[in-house]
């Protein structure tokens, strides 16, 4: 990823398009990517992440005609893996999820999918308060809390239950951050416990709801983590073949560039269908798994919307980004055992902003053995994940920004030392991804790796009350975010585009 | 359909959607929530079920009259009454 996010140079070669992917952030354009594309769809799915996919698929297995348009030339969005010289593969989010994912797995996807899922072996945490191995279960959150960090018992249930039973559709107006004082005041380290991997997992702080940090959670830290074994190459292959299997028709390198709306003589709103590589295909619906500001400001465009719809979506913001160093051991060497997930921090007392501080103390390490990719080579490789904010990166010339990314990875590499004395000399290819990394893979603003904040959920749930058949299924509003929330938003959003499908079927019939 | 015919179509639909669940001795007026473990996201996959198979729609402000088997039997026997019963998981 290190040399793809910068802008693309031409080479020479007047007449050949590029798109972003590939080892230098382009490709040549050989074919036209929407060959074979038919002129009219019932839905198109714009992006091909999590949300979007599952929506195509659900949508596809329920007999409607789908094409999903993907900008990159892979599919998954930020379920992604990259190849390197040497034989590397580095995954990007497949760090863990909720044990949720093999149940949504089974249901939008094939038992196949979900036989694949299984538990972490280890997740550790080091850091100045506290230092252990987890299972990452309530049993084992509540035996630490209770035997290593003295709290009563029946606080620690009191809490998991009170976060079990928070509603959604009535929720309160705390913050998380409240949240955890009033249950454990003063305890920092209780509250470093209990935030830092949700911190992680959705960029959220402890300044958001503490409905959204309850649902995540109950549904997070309680039942272990879990991975794909095969790694997110053979996930996505997967995907892509029961997508083919369901008749929906996928093509990749093709960036759509708006989305097309109708107005009626009565001035109901509806749309047409897109735009993309000058050519307009039609559709029913659509189904934007871009961003959702994206999708309201770029690809419709506020005129199409009422102005208190467009004054709300403008107060919605987005969440943070990520940096991530990839190191990859080289061929034929060995890492001893560490642990899969390891969230670790020099910083003595916590808070969730620092988790996102330029060049800061706290990180994660995915540690990923051979039996990620049970069917290739042994290889080991070590992928560190940070939050970051696009601002410490946005503005940084080409000597600063390269300056920043070797430091990244230095420090990073000398953290992982303390864990594995000697890892350096095991390490053949390090890379640095920042936030320009992901704006430029995903076309997301500032390069957001975790959708919106929890307002975005309302202005991605109103799109269709605005614009009749317009529906956004992608991260957003922080429950919605990370492989579960994505996937599961994609499913949502999938029942509501039948019903709408199905409502238009019974008006021409 | 019969009421007797709504209860094995909404079985026959959680069945496929819970493989896991026992639907044979459910009760008729508690909870479905209580007696099997069904989330929020299989609510809406039955929901989706009921369009696909029978085209009924059910607007998400009912979705709550779905509770119970004895509710289904309620909301939807009327909507279901000229319907045929067919058996996706059996299919
Ligand atoms: C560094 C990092 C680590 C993470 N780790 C984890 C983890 O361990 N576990 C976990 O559960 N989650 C993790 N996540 C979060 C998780 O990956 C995402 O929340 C989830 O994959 C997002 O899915 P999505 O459906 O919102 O779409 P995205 O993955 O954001 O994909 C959107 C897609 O839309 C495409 N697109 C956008 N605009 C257009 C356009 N105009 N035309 C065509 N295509 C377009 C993009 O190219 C992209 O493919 C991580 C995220 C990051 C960044």
């Amino acid at each position: 990823m290190t040399h793809s996010d910068e802008i693309p140079r031409p080479r020479g070669e007047r007449d050949v398009r590029y798109f972003k992917g590939s080892t230098d952030g382009k490709r040549p354009l050989t074919k036209d990517p929407l060959e074979g594309a038919a002129s009219a769809y019932d839905l198109v799915v714009i992006g091909s992440g999590l949300g979007g996919l599952t929506a195509a698929n659900v949508l596809g297995r329920a007999g409607h005609g789908v094409a999903l348009l993907e900008q990159h030339y892979n599919f998954g969005g930020l379920a992604t893996w990259f190849r390197r010289k040497g034989g590397h593969t580095f995954d990007i989010s497949l760090h863990g999820f909720p044990i949720g994912m093999k149940k949504t797995c089974r249901k939008y996807w094939t038992q196949e999918i979900a036989d694949s899922i299984e538990q972490l072996d280890g997740v550790r945490f080091d850091n100045p308060q506290f230092s252990f191995e987890t299972e990452f279960t309530r049993v084992d959150f509540t035996n630490k809390l209770v035997d290593v960090f003295g709290l009563e018992r029946a606080k620690v249930e009191a809490f998991y239950d009170e976060l079990r039973r928070m509603d959604f559709f009535d929720p309160t107006t705390e913050t998380t951050g409240e949240l955890l004082e009033r249950c454990f005041p003063g305890r920092n380290d209780v509250h470093r416990l209990l935030m830092e991997p949700i911190s992680y997992a959705n960029g959220s702080t402890l300044d958001d709801p503490a409905i959204s940090y309850g649902i995540v959670f109950s549904n997070f830290m309680s039942k272990g983590v879990y991975t794909f074994s095969g790694g997110t190459d053979t996930l996505i292959k997967k995907m892509k073949a029961e997508l083919v299997a369901n008749g929906v028709e996928i093509f990749n390198s093709v960036l759509v560039d708006k989305i097309v709306i109708e107005e009626s003589p009565m001035g109901e709103r509806r749309v047409a269908g897109v735009e993309a590589l000058g050519r307009f295909i039609a559709a029913k619906a659509v189904v934007s798994n871009a961003n959702v500001l994206t999708t309201v400001h770029k690809l419709v465009g506020a005129a199409h919307f009422d102005p208190d719809f467009v004054a709300k979506a403008g107060k919605v913001r987005l969440n943070t980004s990520s940096c991530q160093v990839y190191m990859g051991v080289r061929d034929g060497a060995e890492l001893p055992w560490v642990t899969d997930l390891l969230f670790t921090s020099t910083r003595p007392t916590f808070t969730s902003e620092s988790l996102c501080d330029f060049h800061g103390e706290s990180r994660t390490f995915s540690f990923y053995y051979p039996k990620t990719r049970p069917q290739g080579r042994p290889r080991y490789s070590v992928v560190s994940s940070t939050n970051a904010r696009w601002e410490d990166w946005a503005e940084l010339d080409q000597a600063a920004y390269d300056a920043a990314k070797d430091k990244l990875a230095a420090d990073t590499l000398a953290c992982l030392e303390g864990y594995v004395p000697g890892v350096g000399g095991l390490i053949d290819h390090v890379e640095v991804a920042t936030p320009r990394t992901f704006a430029f893979y995903t076309e997301h603003p500032t390069g957001t790796s975790f959708g919106t904040k929890f307002e975005g959920l309302e202005v991605s749930t109103q799109l269709p009350d605005e614009i009749g058949g317009l529906f956004h299924a992608g991260s957003v509003g922080i429950i919605m975010s990370g492989w579960l929330g994505a996937a599961n938003y994609g499913a949502i959003c999938a029942n509501k585009v039948d019903a709408w499908l199905y409502s238009l079927a019974e008006v021409s019939a | 359909m019969t009421p007797e015919e709504v209860v094995v179509a909404i079985k026959d639909i959680i069945q496929t959607i819970a493989p896991d669940e026992e639907v044979d001795g459910l009760d008729m007026n508690e909870r479905l929530r209580d007696q099997i473990e069904l989330d929020s996201m299989d609510f809406l996959d039955i929901v989706m079920e009921l369009r696909k198979l029978y085209g009924v729609q059910v607007p998400e402000e009912d979705y709550k009259e779905l509770g119970t088997l004895q509710g289904c039997v309620d909301y939807l026997g009327p909507k279901l009454a000229d319907k045929e019963l067919h058996c996706a998981s059996r299919a």
